[in-house]
C-alpha cells in the first residue's frame, strides 16, 4: 500500500511538473509532452517509457485498491456490532476520508484519462496540441471541468495529507515523536505543493492568465 | 452542589447501558437514573450504586469489569459517551465523576470489536490478548539459566524507553477505540519493549511475525496510522511503537521470515 | 505520647494502670479455642543456617523427566507466586492448570505494587550481604518468623533479580548501564531493585508472558475467570489423604468443573479485604485459602496485617477501595492536624503555623514524620479518634491527616517536588479533586497487606499433604511485620526457585492413584459447591452482599485493625457472630447460577471472609503482646510503643478448623533462633 501510494506520489510529482511547463509557453509543453513519447529512442521503442509508465502505474492502482479494499473489510468484520456513540478525538479529517477520498480520486482518474489520454470526452474542440487541449479545457464558459479538477485536487490534497504521514508510519520510519512530526509536516507540505501545483494549472486559465 | 438550605446534594444522572444477558443472546441499551451521585465516586463506584439501586429493585445488576481499581491490572474498560474510557486520559476506574455534569446523559457501551465478544452486559473476553503474547510476547529463557544480571550493560534510554513501551495494561482501550478495530498499538508496545532490550533480540524475527499472524488471526482489523488508539489509551503508549512493528516485520521479511 | 493517649479508649487506660501481670498466665482467648499438640516443623534441616537450603535441595528426590508428563499439577493464582511456579514447573515438563479469576493471568494484583523489589546483590558495595537481608528481614518481622524460611529467600533472592533482567523486566538504570538500587523501608543499605513507581507490574508481566511461552508449549493450560470454591482431599488406598483437586467455578457459564491432579498448590494472595476497604483488588479474597483451611489446612497467624500510613483518605460512603501513595513522600511532607476541634473544617491554609500540630516531630523528635509505618498509623489514628482529623466527615468522624508540603516547595522550589513526587502529585489530584501543590494533601491509614496465611513448612507444603502454598498466601517468611519491597521477593523466591524444588520430592511418589470423578471425596466436594450456591440464591434476603461486607470492614476496622484490646475483640467476635447469622438468613443474591453473575461471586468470598475475620479477632486475642503490625494496647511500653514478650508468644499460632459453631484447635509452633539475637525495637 504504502510503496503503491509512493509510486504514485512520485507519478504526480513528475506530471505536475511536467503540467507547469504550461507556463512556459506552448512550446515547451508541446515539446515536453513530444519528448515523454520519444525518450530513450531507439533504446525503447516510440512510446517506450510512457507504456512502462502506464503498467507500474496501472500494477500500482490495482495493488493499491486491492489492498485498500482488504483493510476496508478487515475493518468492517472487526467490528460487525457498531457503537450507538462514537467519538472520533484524535482521527484527523483526511485520514477519515481515506476510502471514500480514494474511490472519488479512482473516478476522477478514470475520467481524466477519458479526458486527456484517450480524448473520448471531448469538451470543447479536440486539438492536436496537447497545450491547445489544456486550455481549451479549461475555459470560463467550461467552468465545469475546472470544478471537477479542483474537486478532485481537494481529495488528492486530503488523500496525501493521511497518506504522506501513513506510509511513513508503515514502512518503519517514524519511532519517535520527532520523526512522526516531520512525517505529519510532509503530509501537509506534500498536499499543499502537489494539489496546488495541480490546480495551479486549470485556475491560471480560467482566469485568463494563461491563454 | 448545594440545595436550597445548603445541604449536600448529588449529581442525577440518565444511563444508557447496554445489557445483554449472555455471550449468544442479543442485547439492547437501557436506561437507568441515578441519583445522589457525589463527584468523589469514580465512574465505577457510581456504577456500584446503580448496582445496588437495582438489586434492591429486584433487578439484575449491570456486569462490568474491574479488579485494582487504581488504573494498573487493565481489567476495567467501558466506552463512555463513545470514548474509550471516557473523556480524561485514564483508565475507567480512575475516571471521577466530577467530570461529568449534573443532569448529564451518560452513554455505556462495552468495546466493540469481533475479536472481544461480550460476555454479559458490559463484559467482554480479551483472551485475544493472551494468545498473541503466547505467540511470541516474551523472551525464552528457562527459570535458573539466567546469567548475571550485571553481565549485559544496558543504555539508560534503552531501558527507559523499553519500560515506557511496557506500561501497556492490556486493557484493550486501543482496540476498542480503533476504527478498523486494530490491536496494533498493543502489539507495538511488547514489540517494542523487548526489541529494545538486548536480552530480546534472538527472538526478534521470529516474534514480530508469529505475533502479527495471531493478531491478524484474531480477526482484529489492519491498522490505517489514524491515531484513536494513542489518544485513548490510559498509559499514553506512542504510535512509534506502530511504526517500529512494521519496521521490525520489514527487517524480519528481509531475514527470510 | 501521653497526651494523645489519654483519649484512647478506657479498657486501655484500665490495663495500662494494671501492674505488671506475667503474661504467661493470661490467655484472653481461652474460652475460644481448644489447645492442641504443638507442631514442629521437620523439613527444615539443621546444620548451619548457611548449608540448610541446599541441603535441602539435594535431599529432595527427582522426578524422572519422563515422568513429569505424567503428573498434574494444579496451580491456583497467576500473581507472582502462582505465574512463576507455573512457568518453572512447565518448562521442567510437568502437565500444569493454572487458575485465575480475572480474564488474564496477567490481572492479578501483584500487579499493583509500587515500590520495588529487595535482593541481596550489594551492587551498591554498602555492606549488604545474604545474612544481612535475612537479618533485617526478621528483625523487622519482629522475630516472629522462621529463620531457616528466611535465610533461604535471603538466599534466592539475587537469582530473581538474574531471572528478571535475563527476561526483559525494564529495571530502572544508571547512565552507565547497570542497574540503580535505592533504599526502602526503613533500611541502610540499597538492595531495593524498580522499575519506576511499578515494580509489580514489571515483574508480573515477566512473568506471565514465561506463562504465556509455557501455554505455547503445551505444558501449561490456563483457566482464566475460574474461581476455586473447593479442595478435594481424598485418601489413597494406604489411607494417606491427600490433596487431589479443585472444584472450580467457570464464572461465565456459571458450570461447577472437578478438576484432579497429584498436587495442588495455592497462590492465592492476601486476604486484607476482610477489612472491606483495603489497597487490594476488589476481587482478592480467602475463599481459595479458606476453603482449604476447612479442610485441614492449618491457617497461622492470622491476625498479623499491615497497616500502611499513607493512603489516600475514604471521601464517603460510596468508596470501593483505597490507593496506595508511596511512602517516600514521608522523606518531604510534613504531618500535622489542627489543635483545635474548631479548626477542623476550616481551609488548612487559613489555620496559623501556631495552630498546628506536627505531632509526629512532638512525639518523636529523632525520628519525626518518618517513624515506622505501625507507629505513623497509630498516631494518626489518635489524632482523628480524638476528634482532630481532617477532611470531609463519613459517618460522622474525620479520618485524614494533612501531608503538608508547603515547608518542602519553599525550601526546594515547586520544580524540585515536581520532579520529585509529580506522578504521585497527579494521581492524587485525579482521586480527590485537590492540587496538593495548593493545598495539603490529606492521608490516612489502609489495610495493605496480611503477614498470616496458611501454614506451611520448610518446603511450603500445608497441613494437608500435597497442598503447597505460596505467595501472600501462606505466612512463612515475613513474621509479624513485613519489610518494604520484600513482598514480591518472596512471591518470586517461592515460585521460581523454592517449590519447583520441594515439589519434586512429593511428586516422586507419584502419579498417585486415579481419582474418578465418582469418588467420595469428589462428589461430596462438588456437592458441598453447588449447595452453598443453591443456598446464596435461594435464601430470598433484603440485604445486598456489599452491605454485609461494609459491616464486617467496619467492624474489624475498628476492634482488629491498628489497635486492638480484649474488650474489643470479645465484641467484635460476637458482632461477627450475629452478622454471620443474619448473613446467612437474609442476604440478597440475584441472577441465576448458571450465567456470569458477580453477585453471587462476592457472596461466597464475603461468607468466608466472615469467618475468617471471626478466626483473626481470636488470634488476635490470643497473642496478648504487641508485635510488628499486631498492637495490643494492653501491651505496650510507658511511651506506648509496642511492647513484645519472647517468654511467652515466641510461636507461630496454627489454627485448626474443627467444624462450624465449634472451637478451633490452637497448634503452636515455637520459633528458635540460632543465628540471631532477639532485640526489642525503639524509635525514640
Ligand atoms: C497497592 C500495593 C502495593 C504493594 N507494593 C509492594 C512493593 O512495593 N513491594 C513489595 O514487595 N510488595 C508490595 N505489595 C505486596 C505484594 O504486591 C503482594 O503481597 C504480592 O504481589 C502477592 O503476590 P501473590 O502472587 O501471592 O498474590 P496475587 O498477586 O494477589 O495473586 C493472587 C492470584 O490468585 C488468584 N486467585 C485468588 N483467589 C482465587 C480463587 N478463589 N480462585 C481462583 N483464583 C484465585 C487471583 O486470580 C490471582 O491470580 C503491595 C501490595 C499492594 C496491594
Ligand atoms: C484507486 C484510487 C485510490 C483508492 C481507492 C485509494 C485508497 C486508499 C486507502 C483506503 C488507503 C489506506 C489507508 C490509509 O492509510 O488510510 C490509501 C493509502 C494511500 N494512498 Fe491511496 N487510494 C487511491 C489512489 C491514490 C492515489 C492516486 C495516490 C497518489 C497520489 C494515493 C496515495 C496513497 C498513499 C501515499 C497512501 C498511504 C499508504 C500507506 O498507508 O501505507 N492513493 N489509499
Ligand atoms: S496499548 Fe494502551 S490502550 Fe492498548 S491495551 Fe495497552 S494500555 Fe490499553
Ligand atoms: S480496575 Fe484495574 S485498571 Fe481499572
Amino acid at each position: 500500500m504504502a510503496v503503491t501510494g509512493l509510486v504514485f506520489i512520485g507519478y504526480v510529482l513528475l506530471h505536475m511538473y511536467g503540467n507547469l511547463k504550461v507556463f512556459a509557453g506552448q512550446e515547451a509543453f508541446d515539446e515536453y509532452a513530444h519528448h515523454l513519447r520519444t525518450f530513450g529512442e531507439p533504446m525503447l521503442p516510440h512510446e517506450g517509457l510512457l507504456w512502462i509508465i502506464r503498467a507500474v502505474l496501472l500494477l500500482s492502482i490495482i495493488g493499491h485498491a486491492y489492498a485498500a479494499f482488504t483493510l476496508w473489510g478487515r475493518a468492517n468484520r472487526a467490528r460487525t456490532q457498531k457503537y450507538v456513540v462514537k467519538k472520533a478525538v484524535a482521527a484527523t479529517l483526511s485520514s477519515k476520508m481515506m476510502r471514500w477520498g480514494g474511490v472519488t480520486l479512482l473516478l476522477f482518474v478514470i475520467f481524466h484519462l477519458l479526458h486527456f489520454t484517450t480524448r473520448t470526452i471531448n469538451v470543447n474542440g479536440d486539438k492536436d496540441s496537447p497545450y491547445e487541449r489544456v486550455v481549451s479545457s479549461f475555459q470560463p464558459e467550461m467552468w465545469w471541468v475546472t470544478v471537477i479538477y479542483l474537486l478532485a485536487m481537494g481529495a488528492l490534497a486530503m488523500h496525501l495529507r493521511h497518506g504522506v504521514w501513513s506510509a511513513c508510519q508503515t514502512l518503519g520510519l517514524t519511532n519517535n515523536a520527532k520523526s512522526r512530526a516531520r512525517a505529519n509536516f510532509a503530509g501537509v507540505f506534500l498536499a499543499v505543493v502537489i494539489a496546488g501545483g495541480f490546480a495551479l494549472v486549470p485556475l491560471s486559465i480560467l482566469l485568463g492568465i494563461v491563454d | 452542589m448545594s440545595a436550597p438550605d445548603g445541604t449536600k446534594t448529588g449529581m442525577k444522572l440518565t444511563l444508557n447501558i447496554w445489557r445483554q444477558p449472555d455471550a449468544t443472546s442479543p442485547g439492547k441499551m437501557h436506561t437507568y437514573q441515578v441519583e445522589d451521585v457525589s463527584e468523589d465516586m469514580s465512574f465505577l463506584e457510581m456504577l456500584d450504586v446503580l448496582n445496588e439501586q437495582l438489586n434492591a429493585a429486584g433487578e439484575d445488576p449491570v456486569a462490568f469489569d474491574s479488579d485494582c481499581r487504581e488504573g494498573i491490572c487493565g481489567m476495567c474498560g467501558l466506552m463512555i459517551n463513545g470514548q474509550a474510557h471516557g473523556p480524561v486520559t485514564t483508565t475507567t476506574c480512575q475516571l471521577h465523576m466530577r467530570s461529568f455534569k449534573d443532569g448529564e446523559t451518560i452513554t455505556i457501551e462495552p468495546w466493540r470489536a469481533d475479536a472481544f465478544p461480550v460476555l454479559k452486559d458490559l463484559v467482554v473476553d480479551r483472551g485475544a490478548f493472551d494468545r498473541i503474547i503466547q505467540q511470541g510476547g516474551y523472551i525464552s529463557v528457562n527459570t535458573g539459566s539466567a546469567p548475571e544480571a550485571h553481565s549485559v550493560q544496558v543504555p539508560k534510554e534503552d531501558a527507559d524507553r523499553a519500560f515506557d513501551m511496557a506500561t501497556c495494561i492490556g486493557c484493550g482501550a486501543c482496540v476498542a477505540a480503533c476504527p478498523n478495530g486494530s490491536a496494533s498499538l498493543f502489539m507495538g508496545a511488547k514489540i517494542t519493549h523487548l526489541g529494545q532490550l538486548p536480552q530480546g533480540q534472538a527472538e526478534r524475527d521470529k516474534r514480530v511475525v508469529n505475533m502479527v499472524a495471531q493478531h491478524d488471526h484474531e480477526g482484529f482489523g489492519g491498522c490505517t496510522n489514524i491515531g484513536e488508539c494513542t489518544s485513548a489509551c490510559p498509559k499514553e503508549i506512542p504510535l512509534d511503537v506502530i511504526s517500529q512493528l512494521n519496521k521490525d516485520l520489514r527487517t524480519a521479511m528481509k531475514h527470510g521470515r | 505520647m501521653t497526651d494523645s493517649h489519654s483519649e484512647f479508649s478506657s479498657d486501655v487506660d484500665s490495663h495500662a494502670d494494671a501492674p505488671t501481670i506475667d503474661p504467661d498466665l493470661i490467655d484472653d482467648a481461652i474460652d475460644y479455642y481448644t489447645p492442641g499438640e504443638p507442631i514442629v516443623d521437620a523439613k527444615a534441616p539443621t546444620g548451619p543456617i548457611d548449608q540448610r537450603w541446599s541441603t535441602r535441595k539435594f535431599e529432595a528426590r527427582l522426578v524422572n523427566p519422563s515422568n513429569r508428563r505424567k503428573l498434574d499439577v494444579i496451580i491456583v493464582g497467576t500473581g507472582l507466586a502462582g505465574a512463576s511456579a507455573a512457568a518453572t514447573l512447565g518448562e521442567a515438563g510437568y502437565n500444569v492448570k493454572s487458575f485465575c479469576y480475572q480474564d488474564s493471568p496477567r490481572r492479578a494484583h501483584s500487579i499493583a505494587a509500587q515500590g520495588g523489589i529487595n535482593a541481596a546483590k550489594n551492587y551498591k558495595e554498602d555492606g549488604d550481604s545474604v545474612h544481612r537481608l535475612f537479618y533485617d528481614t526478621v528483625k523487622g518481622g519482629d522475630y516472629r518468623s522462621r529463620e531457616s524460611n528466611v535465610y533461604r529467600l535471603a538466599e534466592v533472592s539475587t537469582n530473581i533479580i538474574d531471572q528478571c533482567v535475563a527476561q526483559g523486566v525494564p529495571f530502572a538504570r544508571e547512565y552507565g548501564g547497570l542497574l540503580d538500587n535505592r533504599s526502602f523501608g526503613g533500611v541502610q543499605v540499597s538492595r531495593t531493585f524498580y522499575a519506576r513507581g511499578q515494580t509489580g507490574q514489571q515483574l508480573l508481566i515477566g512473568a506471565y508472558q514465561a506463562l504465556e511461552r509455557q501455554v505455547a508449549a503445551g505444558t501449561v493450560t490456563t483457566y482464566t475467570r475460574h474461581e476455586m470454591l473447593e479442595v478435594i482431599v481424598a485418601e489413597d488406598e494406604a489411607g494417606q489423604s491427600r490433596a487431589r483437586g479443585i472444584i472450580v467455578r467457570d464464572m461465565v457459564t456459571g458450570e461447577i468443573e472437578t478438576h484432579l491432579a497429584d498436587v495442588v498448590v495455592l497462590a492465592s494472595g492476601g486476604y486484607g479485604n476482610v477489612f472491606y476497604l483495603s489497597t487490594n483488588a476488589m476481587g482478592c479474597n480467602v475463599t481459595a485459602a479458606w476453603r482449604a483451611h476447612r479442610k485441614g489446612a492449618y491457617m497461622a497467624n492470622p491476625c498479623y496485617t499491615q497497616i500502611h500510613p499513607t493512603c489516600i483518605p475514604v471521601s464517603g460512603p460510596h468508596q470501593s477501595k483505597l490507593t496506595l501513595m508511596s511512602e517516600s513522600l514521608r522523606n518531604d511532607g510534613r504531618i500535622w492536624v489542627p489543635k483545635n476541634k474548631a479548626d477542623c473544617a476550616k481551609d488548612p491554609r487559613e489555620i496559623p503555623e501556631e495552630d498546628r500540630d506536627y505531632y509526629l516531630e512532638r512525639i518523636y523528635p529523632s525520628f519525626g514524620n518518618l517513624v515506622p509505618r505501625d507507629i505513623a498509623s497509630r498516631a494518626a489514628k489518635y489524632q482523628c479518634d480524638d476528634g482532630r482529623g481532617v477532611g470531609p466527615e463519613v459517618e460522622g468522624v474525620r479520618r485524614g491527616v494533612y501531608l503538608d508540603f508547603a515547608d518542602a516547595i519553599g525550601r526546594l522550589g515547586r520544580d524540585a517536588v515536581e520532579e520529585k513526587y509529580g506522578n504521585l502529585f497527579d494521581m492524587y489530584a485525579r482521586i480527590t479533586g485537590e492540587d496538593p501543590y495548593e493545598t495539603p494533601m490529606r492521608i490516612y491509614p489502609a489495610v495493605h497487606y496480611v503477614m498470616g496465611g496458611l501454614w506451611v513448612d520448610y518446603d511450603l507444603q500445608s497441613s494437608i499433604p500435597g497442598l503447597f502454598v505460596t505467595g501472600e498466601a501462606n505466612f512463612s517468611d515475613h513474621g509479624a511485620n513485613r519489610l518494604g519491597a520484600s513482598a514480591l521477593m518472596q512471591g518470586l523466591a517461592d515460585g521460581y526457585f523454592v517449590l519447583p524444588h520441594t515439589i519434586r520430592d512429593y511428586l516422586a511418589d507419584g502419579p498417585f492413584e486415579k481419582l474418578e470423578e465418582s469418588h467420595p471425596a469428589v462428589v461430596e466436594a462438588k456437592a458441598a459447591v453447588e449447595e452453598r450456591i443453591n443456598h446464596f440464591l435461594t435464601v430470598g434476603g433484603t440485604r445486598s452482599v456489599d452491605s454485609y461486607h461494609r459491616e464486617l470492614g467496619h467492624i474489624m476496622w475498628e476492634y482488629c485493625g491498628m489497635e486492638r484490646t480484649e474488650d474489643g475483640l470479645k465484641k467484635a467476635i460476637d458482632l461477627i457472630r450475629t452478622l454471620k447469622d443474619d448473613f446467612y438468613r437474609n442476604v440478597k443474591v440475584l441472577g441465576t447460577a448458571d450465567s456470569l453473575n458477580q453477585s453471587l461471586e462476592k457472596a461466597g468470598r464475603v461468607a468466608d471472609f466472615i469467618e475468617l475475620g471471626e478466626l483473626m479477632c481470636i488470634d488476635a486475642l490470643n497473642r496478648r503482646e504487641s508485635c510488628g503490625g499486631h498492637f495490643r494496647a494492653e501491651s505496650q511500653t510507658e511511651d506506648g510503643e509496642a511492647l513484645r514478650h519472647d517468654d511467652a508468644f515466641a510461636y507461630v499460632a496454627a489454627w485448626e478448623f474443627v467444624a462450624d459453631g465449634e472451637k478451633p484447635i490452637l497448634h503452636k509452633e515455637d520459633l528458635t533462633y540460632t543465628a540471631i539475637e532477639m532485640k526489642q525495637r525503639s524509635y525514640k
